[in-house]
């Protein structure tokens, strides 16, 4: 009996030939799809040759590395505050409740029109989708710490500071990582949608322009260049956040 | 924490009065303020083609719900019930659910073109993710020792499934059809924003493309006032089944 993983590259290779097979023969004609093979020759090439890459992949990156930082750094304090003020709290309770509910995204022409077509527009959509992740699991990881660490913290004689930082903040890390962890996703989609739907330059731009333009060479070596930066960071991420909880809760 | 009613009108209160705000710092050429969106509201509302465009959405994202409930569902239970299939394929899935989905709507174009298919294909990608995940979540959460009970009690598979999966697993399952209902209307809407030839995802985007405020502010509000509202309703719903199941 085979690992799961193990497994997992099966049915991902069988899929990948499949698609492969598929595009060879000509069952997918190749203005629909190009084979996978080639998606990633055309990656390579864009990346060695695109005169444009580097440009807005840096830009792309630049402005999620902006919005994860705000969302994560702005979403701890929020939620600090917030739960610092609990009748403020319950008041605001149904927004953080059904806040994913409505789509974020129809507020991006109303940030073009406030911040106009450029990276601000683009960083907040991508906060304003992280954030509120964050927010919440900074409520849950306060909200989860146990009584008897205050009063373990209270016999030590420990000040505020003192129990802030060495009882409350190591006994909250693993939910606020799992926070952090919604709160890179989230920012990631946010500004690489928000860049797909209207932008001056970055990848998901670079997507569009090559739709518009039937380059499917440079379409699908994005695609697989998104799909995999995002594959590969969440997965890390993922991973960490598992040791975490087991090196916290091992009993 | 009990939500008391007049918790609700503070909230609704105090975002009315920070709209107002907003609308004296950024000036009348960025937004409308309340009021006046309302207005707005009600005449594109009387306007010919507003409930072509609504209907034009409410058919995707009905089908395009259909699709993602029933076949996260489906998808769901069925590699739930198997310990092997779950271990083997929940990453998978959860992988397929975090990535930005939106970067496949060209090649959902390329083979749907553009148009209601399109967008229902796309809406159901978002819904069916979560739908699938929470119910193999659900049916792992089951207490082994009801399982055991019911081999003990050699019950068919129809018969397991009815009085002991089902029930056991239903509270979760509703969690991950509210989260699927909320993701669809997400997918559905970035697909009529991106391309589209109607509904009211495309409305937005024609009157942003002609700079008009009005109509985006009074879009907006009515998109999040349907997305809040049926999530309000299904929330209720959702509170019901959890506190019968305790």
């Amino acid at each position: 009996m085979r690992s799961p993983a193990f497994w997992r590259i099966v049915i991902l290779v069988i899929a990948v030939l499949t698609l492969e097979i598929l595009c060879r023969t000509g069952i997918v004609d190749s203005y629909t799809m190009i084979p996978p093979s080639m998606m990633v020759v055309a990656l390579v090439d864009m990346i060695r040759h695109a005169d444009w890459f580097w440009a807005d992949a840096s830009y792309t990156f630049e402005n999620i590395a902006v919005a994860i930082t705000l969302s994560i750094v702005l979403g701890f304090v929020f939620g600090l505050v917030i739960h610092a003020l609990p009748r403020f709290r319950r008041v605001l309770n149904p927004v953080l409740l059904s806040y994913y509910s409505v789509p974020t995204f129809v507020f991006y022409p109303l940030l073009i029109v406030i911040f106009g077509i450029g990276p601000t527009s683009l960083i907040v959509m991508g906060a304003m989708f992280g954030i509120v992740a964050m927010i919440s699991s900074t409520l849950t990881a306060i909200d989860r710490i146990p009584r008897v660490y205050g009063k373990v913290a209270r016999v030590a004689g420990m000040n505020t500071w003192q129990t802030a930082l060495r009882i409350k903040l190591p006994a909250a890390t693993p939910r606020l990582f799992s926070g952090l962890t919604l709160a890179v996703a989230y920012s990631v989609t946010g500004v690489i949608a928000a860049e797909f739907i209207i932008a001056t330059a970055g990848l998901g731009r670079q997507l569009t322009l090559s739709y518009n333009e039937f380059d499917s060479a440079t379409m699908y070596g994005l695609i697989l260049l998104i799909l995999i930066f995002a594959a590969v960071s969440n997965g890390l991420l993922q991973s960490w956040e598992a040791r975490i909880y087991r090196r916290w809760y091992r009993s | 924490m009990k939500q008391r009613w007049w918790d609700y009108v503070i909230l609704v209160v105090g975002m009315l009065v920070l709209w107002q705000l907003t609308f004296y710092v950024v000036g009348p050429d960025a937004i409308t303020p309340p009021l006046q969106t309302v207005q707005q509201l009600q005449i594109l509302i009387a306007q010919d083609d507003f409930w072509d465009n609504v209907k034009a959405t409410g058919i995707a994202f009905s089908y395009a719900c259909v699709l993602a409930l029933v076949g996260g569902l489906l998808t769901g239970v069925l590699i739930g019930s198997s310990k092997m299939a779950d271990q083997i394929l929940s990453p998978i899935l959860g992988t397929l659910y975090s990535v930005p989905k939106i970067v496949l709507y060209p090649v959902i174009l390329l083979i749907f073109g553009l148009g209601m298919p399109a967008k229902v294909a796309f809406g159901a990608l978002h819904g069916f993710f979560p739908v699938a995940l929470f119910a193999i979540g659900a049916i792992r959460n089951i207490p082994p020792v009801l399982l055991r009970t019911s081999r003990v009690m050699n019950l068919t598979w129809s018969s397991l499934a009815r009085s002991i999966l089902l029930p056991a697993a239903w509270p979760e399952i509703v969690t991950g059809l509210r989260i699927g209902f909320s993701t669809t209307l997400l997918g559905t809407l970035i697909g009529e924003l991106f391309a589209s030839n109607a509904g009211l995802g495309f409305m937005l985007m024609r009157a942003m493309d002609i700079h008009d405020v009005p109509d985006i502010m009074a879009l907006t509000l009515l998109l999040f006032l349907i997305a809040t509202g049926a999530n309000t309703i299904i929330l209720a719903i959702e509170n019901r089944v959890h506190a019968h199941a305790r």
